[in-house]
């Protein structure tokens, strides 16, 4: 009995613990809470059935699991594929809308350059063209840099 | 200004860059040139502009799919009716633009005009390896199968769209290995495309975007993205639809 007694106890303290840390992270906003809810629920969810003991035990026993932890571990897993799933959706959004932005920086960019050179040929005496175009010539070694050091 | 573009995606070939884009002045005259340097580390975008090219740069590396969407994009921008994609590193020549242009003028009904490696009778010229002419033949079944019409090179990036396809393009076009897709994205949309024949050479420099380890990858990916996207209903899209990319959509 002791054991088992062991086992909860560890169960209740990770899953506290875990609790705790999703809290805190989102009362910094390190994370959103957009992303917290479904860390939130797994970690209620798996905190319930570790502190309430007679629930894990009749719900183990209605889907015919003889060892209650193990439908701890199966709502863990659950739970846990549900939220990597809601990551890889929220990547898969990132780099479309990374894409994106890259593609109109990009278009937006030659657009520049090329109105640059333009204004250029049309008034090459301006000072305040050439100021411009001076710093555009340092901006973008710098720029090009600091993305390849990315990488 | 010129109605007719041709793309040339570029990533790291700033050896054959330049030649490619003289070539295509030289033998499409009537074609403007941008040159998509995707993310390149080297000289690419330089040489291009010396050569006489716009040059569109990526931030970072794309992919071949991003960066043909953004040269999608400019000829959007741009007004042009007309687009071709000629890659960078030597593989298209020029000459067979004319080809395109005339098969693509031969018929009004038509959106897309495909150069193929394995329609010409003589089969001489790069072929490429078996390994990789036996994955195009998988492809090439499939993609005939579904769009009902007999297409022999469906990897072939060497394409010339008319300003429908541009729209479509610009706003939808396949993240990577995206040609096998852009056919049948094309098929969807109840655009009409074809092939002719052209000889393709060797690349000058640079190894192939598909390394032997990745092609399982591509295998993999492409027929997954065709097989999903026999099940997702594309409706026409009009100049003024909303774009299908998911992540403009997303809340």
């Amino acid at each position: 009995m002791s054991h088992i007694t062991l086992q909860r106890g560890l169960a209740i303290a990770l899953t506290s613990g875990l609790l705790l840390l999703v809290f805190e992270l989102v009362r910094r906003k390190r994370l959103s809470e957009r992303y917290a809810i479904l860390w939130l629920l797994a970690a209620v969810t798996l905190f319930v059935l570790a502190v309430w003991k007679g629930l894990l035990t009749s719900l183990a026993s209605d889907v015919g699991i003889s060892y209650p932890p193990s439908l701890l571990f199966v709502v863990a897993i659950g739970l846990i594929a549900m939220i990597l799933l809601n990551f890889s959706l929220a990547v898969s959004r990132l780099s479309d809308q990374n894409k994106i932005l890259a593609q109109r920086l990009g278009l937006l960019q030659q657009r520049v350059e090329r109105s640059e050179a333009l204004a250029n040929r049309l008034a090459p005496d301006d000072g305040r063209a050439s100021a411009d175009d001076a710093e555009s010539e340092q901006a973008q070694p710098v720029a090009t840099e600091k993305l390849s050091s990315g990488r | 200004m010129r109605r007719n573009l041709a793309i040339v995606p570029a990533f790291n070939e700033a050896d054959s860059v330049a030649q490619t884009v003289v070539a295509i002045h030289q033998h499409a005259p009537g074609f403007d040139v941008l040159v998509v340097d995707d993310g390149s580390l080297d000289a690419t975008a330089e040489r291009a502009a010396q050569a006489g090219a716009e040059v569109l740069r990526m931030p970072f590396n794309l992919g071949i799919g991003g960066a043909m969407q953004g040269g999608y994009m400019y000829a959007l921008d741009h007004g042009y009716e007309i687009a071709v994609q000629v890659d960078g590193d030597g593989q298209h020549d020029p000459h067979h633009i004319a080809d395109l242009l005339q098969a693509l003028h031969s018929d009004p009904e038509l959106n897309m005009v495909t150069g193929s490696r394995f329609l010409s009778a003589s089969g001489d010229g790069f072929q490429s390896s078996a390994a990789r002419r036996a994955g195009i033949r998988i492809f090439s079944m499939v993609v005939s199968r579904i769009t009902g019409q007999r297409v022999t090179d469906p990897t072939s990036g060497f394409r010339m769209t008319n300003r429908r396809g541009i729209e479509l393009f610009a706003h939808d076009y396949p993240h990577d290995y995206p040609e096998v897709e852009a056919i049948l994205l094309m098929h969807a949309h109840r655009l009409r495309s074809c092939e002719i024949p052209v000889v393709m050479r060797p690349r000058l420099t640079g190894v192939s975007a598909i390394s032997s380890t990745q092609s399982v990858y591509y295998m993999v990916k492409v027929l997954l993205a065709v097989f999903v996207g026999l099940f997702r209903r594309r409706p026409t899209l009009e100049p003024n639809d909303r774009p299908a990319v998911l992540a403009e959509s997303a809340t």
